[in-house]
């Protein structure tokens, strides 16, 4: 049986418990709305993949690995080049081995598991290859799954990892649709491509865009109108992938074909 | 008074004001809810500072111009005007920001012969719409196996007229 003077005495330690510690602040919800509405940056870094001039040479690939400081003989990387195969019996094949970073200098199709498809010459449908890489999302579900603040979008789009405060639970690389997320072998956190940070803001282009020698990778400021980037994705026909994700992906693409996963 | 139901109920409102105290401490002062709001935007915002800071290793053939001169002005007027000298050559800078040759502290540049880096695009792959289809293949099995590409063709200036 609780009496009125126990219930009041209890009621009142609580509750003078409870106000020191609504006086630590966590969340100021006001702060939050207002920040969210502010949204007046003049930069929106986003990229363009021409699939139609891209070779495979794989330079891109370690380019990215040496500038970004990614271990190079790992098995990962930030950005990689896929090769699509169809054939005329109507076989897809596809495959990227070490991400293309010694390039495709063979017709075989790196199976996995040590095995391989040779494919003749004459059974070519349709072949192209597609450099892949962050898409810096609009929506990134990577960053919604960080239950630490570790990975976040820059007000200038990029999406990038707090090394320092990343704990490691490896929740962003299974909510990336595109795979692109990693742990970096060294430093143990979450790993991913962010357009080359350190070189964009000082007005260079992405290590792997500068390694291109057939313009097949660009980036570009979306919010500058002037930009040839933005001309070419505000007149010309591109894609982007896995839109159906609604994570509204900033890397666009020319020549994008369905079996592009 | 019902003490063994308080006594753990101020313990865990103990440990709670502790852990909200450390915060305090522990948590930088730039932590917090930024332009993308609380879904997006919620970060340490010096971080974005210390990506800037990651050292620029790939200069760019701008770079080399100088000092290479010759190598620059042959490639320049070949069919490998686009290819930059550091794809072939590695990286001039270095993640603790030496660039070679600014200083005796050199930074080595690999001169890699062999027949693989060039068949990174001259093996011939027949893809009808991919610009690999484009470049000259030669099938390294026939082609003068086992003899360095740069024996016979100069990387700098590959045109076939005036070979070496
Ligand atoms: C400040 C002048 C300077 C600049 C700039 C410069 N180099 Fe050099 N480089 C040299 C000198 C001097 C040597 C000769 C070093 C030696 O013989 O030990 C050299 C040597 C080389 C070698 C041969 C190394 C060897 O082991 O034989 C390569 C390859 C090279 N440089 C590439 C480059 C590239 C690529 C760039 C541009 C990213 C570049 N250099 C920029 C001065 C420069
Ligand atoms: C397609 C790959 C490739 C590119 C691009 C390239 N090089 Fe080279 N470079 C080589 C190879 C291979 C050698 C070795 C040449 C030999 O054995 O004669 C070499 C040798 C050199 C050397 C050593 C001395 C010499 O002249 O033979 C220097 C210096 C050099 N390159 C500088 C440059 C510079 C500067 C650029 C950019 C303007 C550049 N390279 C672009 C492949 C390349
Ligand atoms: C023993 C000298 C020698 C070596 C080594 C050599 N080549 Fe050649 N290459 C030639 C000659 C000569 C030609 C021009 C005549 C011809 O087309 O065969 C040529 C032609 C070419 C062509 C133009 C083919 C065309 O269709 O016009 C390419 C591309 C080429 N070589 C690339 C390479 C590559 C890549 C390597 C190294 C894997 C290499 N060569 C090694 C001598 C050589
Ligand atoms: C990044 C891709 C790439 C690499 C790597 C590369 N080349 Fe080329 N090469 C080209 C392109 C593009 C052309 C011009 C199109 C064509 O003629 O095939 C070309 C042309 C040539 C030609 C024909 C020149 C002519 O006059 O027709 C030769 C020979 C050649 N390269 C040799 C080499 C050698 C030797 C190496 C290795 C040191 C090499 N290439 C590395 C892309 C490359």
């Amino acid at each position: 049986m609780i009496t009125r003077r126990d219930f009041l005495k209890k009621t009142v330690t609580i509750a003078g418990v409870a106000v020191p510690l609504a006086a630590f602040e966590i969340i100021d919800p006001e702060k939050l709305f207002a920040q969210v509405a502010a949204e007046k940056t003049k930069v929106r870094w986003v990229f363009l993949v021409d699939t139609y001039k891209c070779v495979g040479c794989g330079f891109c690939v370690k380019a990215c690995k040496n500038e970004n400081e990614v271990p190079y003989d790992a098995n990962v990387t930030r950005t990689w080049v896929e090769r699509y195969v169809l054939t005329k019996d109507g076989r897809l094949f596809a495959d990227t081995p070490k991400g293309a970073r010694d390039g495709f200098a063979t017709t075989r199709i790196d199976l996995g598991l040590g095995k391989y498809q040779d494919i003749k010459k004459d059974n070519i449908e349709k072949a192209y290859f597609v450099p892949k890489l962050c898409n810096q999302c609009e929506n990134p579900p990577c960053v919604q799954v960080c239950p630490v603040g570790a990975t976040y979008q820059a007000p200038d789009g990029v999406v990038l990892v707090d090394r320092t405060w990343c704990i490691g639970c490896g929740y962003c690389i299974m909510a990336c649709p595109y795979g692109v997320r990693f742990f970096h072998p060294v430093h143990h956190t979450a790993e991913k491509c962010n357009f080359c940070y350190h070189r964009i803001t000082k007005g260079m282009k992405t290590a792997c865009v500068e390694a291109c020698a057939f313009g097949a990778r660009k980036i570009g400021n979306i919010k500058d109108p002037n930009d040839p980037v933005t001309k070419i994705i505000r007149t010309e026909r591109v894609g982007v992938l896995k839109s159906e994700f609604g994570t509204k992906p900033q890397a666009f693409y020319i020549g994008l074909d369905e079996e592009v996963r | 008074m019902k003490n063994h139901v308080l006594r753990p109920l101020f313990a865990v409102i103990g440990i709670i004001v502790l852990v909200l105290a450390a915060r305090i401490f522990y948590v930088p002062k730039d932590f917090g809810v930024h332009e993308r709001g609380y879904m997006y935007g919620w970060y340490r915002k010096a971080n974005i500072e210390d990506w800037k800071k990651v050292q620029v290793k790939y200069q760019g053939a701008e770079y080399c111009k100088d000092c290479h001169d010759k190598n620059y002005g042959a490639i320049k007027k070949s069919p490998h005007q686009n290819i930059q000298c550091e794809n072939c050559h590695g990286p001039a800078g270095t993640a603790e920001g030496i660039v070679h040759f600014d200083s005796d502290k050199l930074p080595k540049l690999t001169v890699d012969k062999s027949r693989q880096q060039c068949l990174r695009c001259h093996y011939p792959l027949p893809y009808p719409s991919s610009g690999r289809s484009k470049i000259k293949g030669i099938d390294p099995d026939k082609h003068n196996p086992d003899i360095e590409c740069s024996m016979c063709h100069n990387p700098h200036h590959p045109n076939l007229e005036g070979m070496r």
